[in-house]
């Protein structure tokens, strides 16, 4: 009998940043990261993506914010795993984000493991790889270093920022801090701080992967172990809250993998057994177990009504920015009502706000999915914001 | 708000969105409930520089009213008007919707704490044609404002103009102005409070509240 418990999968490739495709902005002792915590960064790099060009006014970047495990490979063959860029069906010619219309940025975040400087690459005064004693980070962190990168592209607006999940938290930050440099913002599937339910199921991550003995108190990288086994489950448990009951039970149903009887043991019987072990297994082969220890730390503390004396409406007084906010029906992460709390505190600050919820049964990653009522709303939204910015169509 | 560069709004308003928008002062700040698919709000965007929002429920409205540049809210009229704090319009507009609600005296307290001046239209269940079918045919009337069936219709809450003016006097909201909407598209004022005869003889009216 095959011994239970997770499958071996492709195996953890640590993948040098610097072998990364793609650009890199690197801020020397000049330029540091005053980061929320008190401590500060530098030097640190930024790296990046960008599609499209920039105009001769700079008036038509939209600055994408990717989500938790998302990175800024939004439309392209993704390095590591080769899938298509996490956004390819949004960003492109003639998409909603015309890459012949717009410039398109993303960076990955601070905190991040795909080139930005986080726990896994090295500590320039130790020579070794930061892990846990770099400094916790938050989403205002990520939003003030995407600005230093902005800053250096020239850019003084923004026409959009716009992401979904860790990255419509991102949106909301940047509307909040730098109102002046946001022309319009689309936060989606998003919300305006976590809930007790959010911080529980990622505590259930974060204890997953220190649990894991390959974790090494941080260390593993020195120690040339991987927590893979505690970073897959912690990642079959995030998947599950992706995605709605009843699509999930459409799918998988209570089937059988690939057996017409149950073992009568704690291998994969269930379809959806396999399933959930695939998505742990692929993901531990790209992202970094500490780097998911301080996303989801950012993503907990992240309270913007707390930084503007608990009233969420005072983040945003006096806006002139134009949003466009969306959320899913069976999204159960960051449901709908969160959405509305936000609409709630933009229209009390008499914003120019605009509030879609789209019927899907696809969850919480309805986002990233196909979803032609979404792509429809999103594309209007930027049309009518582009004609209110002066943006020809080419 | 300004009015947009070289944008053209797609042909003349219905007839009774065009009383409704005759309404409404230039450069106020309006909330037009029920927005559909934004051809009133663009107007007035447009023509009388109004700083403008729109709610509506259904997919397809919001998301022409999206596409045209207007910022609009999907929600409905019983359940999302809390969103909005007291006085933070000039005007608010429910066309042809108050019957449809599923709480219409809720809802016109609502519209008036949001707004101090409010312009409601709906189809007067006492116009004669509807009494008369009610009357001769014993059925449920339907007529050109009145014209799906009983089991398919979104009309939940029908009432008179009398019944309005009613509802209107016990929660302290008066009538400034009334303008009856005729077949043949014809838009007739009417003196207010409207009298029996107005009750008889108006198919569909605009109406114009001021909160005392």
């Amino acid at each position: 009998m095959r011994k239970p418990g997770l499958p071996e999968g492709p195996g953890f490739r640590r993948v040098d940043s610097k072998d990364l495709p793609g650009q890199r902005l690197h801020l020397g002792p000049d330029k540091p990261l005053k980061l929320d915590g008190g401590a500060i960064l530098s030097p640190f790099t930024i790296a990046y993506q960008t599609y499209g060009a920039l105009n001769a006014d700079k008036s038509n970047a939209i600055l994408i914010l990717h989500a938790w495990t998302g990175d800024q490979f939004v439309a392209e063959s993704h390095p590591v795993t080769g899938k298509p860029g996490w956004w390819h069906m949004m960003v492109g010619p003639g998409l909603p984000l015309d890459t012949e219309r717009y410039f398109i940025i993303c960076a990955n975040v601070i905190g991040g493991c795909m080139g930005t400087t986080g726990p896994k690459e090295i500590n320039p005064a130790t020579g070794k790889p930061w892990g846990l004693d770099f400094p916790v980070i938050t989403i205002g962190d990520m939003v003030d270093a995407q600005a230093m990168l902005i800053d250096h592209l020239g850019i003084e607006t923004l026409f959009c920022v716009i992401g979904g999940s860790m990255g419509a938290m991102q949106v909301l930050q940047w509307a909040a801090d730098y109102p002046e440099r946001v022309f319009s913002a689309v936060p989606i599937a998003g919300t305006a701080r976590h809930s007790s339910q959010n911080i529980g199921f990622n505590e259930v991550g974060r204890q997953a992967i220190m649990a894991d003995p390959d974790w090494c108190g941080g260390d593993y990288i020195v120690h040339g172990k991987s927590p893979n086994r505690g970073l897959a489950v912690a990642r079959m448990a995030a998947h599950i809250t992706f995605l709605s009951e009843k699509a999930l039970h459409q799918k998988f149903g209570r089937n059988l993998q690939n057996r017409n009887e149950v073992t009568w043991g704690f291998d994969a019987d269930f379809q959806v057994e396999s399933y959930l072990r695939h998505q742990g297994a692929s993901f531990v082969a790209r992202f970094d177990a500490n780097s998911y220890l301080y996303l989801t730390r950012a993503m907990d503390y992240f309270d913007l009504a707390a930084e503007h004396g608990g009233v969420l409406a005072n983040a945003f007084r006096g806006t002139k920015t134009r949003f466009c906010v969306f959320s899913f029906t069976s999204d159960w992460l960051y449901p709908t009502s969160e959405s509305r709390n936000v609409v709630q505190a933009l229209s009390a600050v008499a914003a120019e706000v605009s509030f879609v919820e789209i019927a899907t049964d696809k969850g919480h990653d309805a986002f990233l999915l196909d979803e032609p009522e979404f792509r429809a709303t999103l594309a209007g939204f930027l049309e009518g914001a582009a004609e209110r910015r002066g943006l020809k169509r080419p | 708000m300004s009015p947009r560069n070289g944008h053209a709004s797609a042909g003349p308003l219905r007839v009774d969105l065009q009383v409704v928008a005759d309404m409404v002062e230039p450069r106020a700040r309006v909330l037009d409930v029920g927005c559909g698919d934004g051809a009133l709000l663009d107007w007035l965007v447009h023509h009388k520089n109004v700083d403008g929002r729109g709610m509506e429920l259904s997919q397809a409205g919001v998301n022409a009213g999206v596409t045209r540049g207007l910022s609009v809210v999907q929600g409905d009229a019983d359940q999302d008007l809390r969103i909005y704090p007291a006085d933070a319009f000039d005007y608010v507009i429910l066309s042809q919707t108050l019957q449809a609600t599923r709480d219409p005296k809720g809802v016109l307290v609502e519209l008036a704490r949001i707004a101090p001046r409010a312009i409601v239209s709906f189809p007067n269940f006492a116009y004669w044609r509807v009494r008369w079918q009610l009357l001769t045919q014993g059925r449920m009337p339907v007529t050109k404002g009145l014209p799906a069936s009983w089991y398919e219709t979104a009309n939940i809450h029908q009432c008179t103009i009398r019944d309005f003016a009613l509802l209107c006097e016990e929660l302290g909201i008066s009538i400034e102005r009334g303008v009856s909407i005729e077949r043949g598209g014809r838009a007739r004022s009417f003196r207010v409070p409207p009298n029996a005869w107005i009750n008889w003889t108006c198919e569909l009216g605009v109406f114009l509240l001021n909160r005392k």
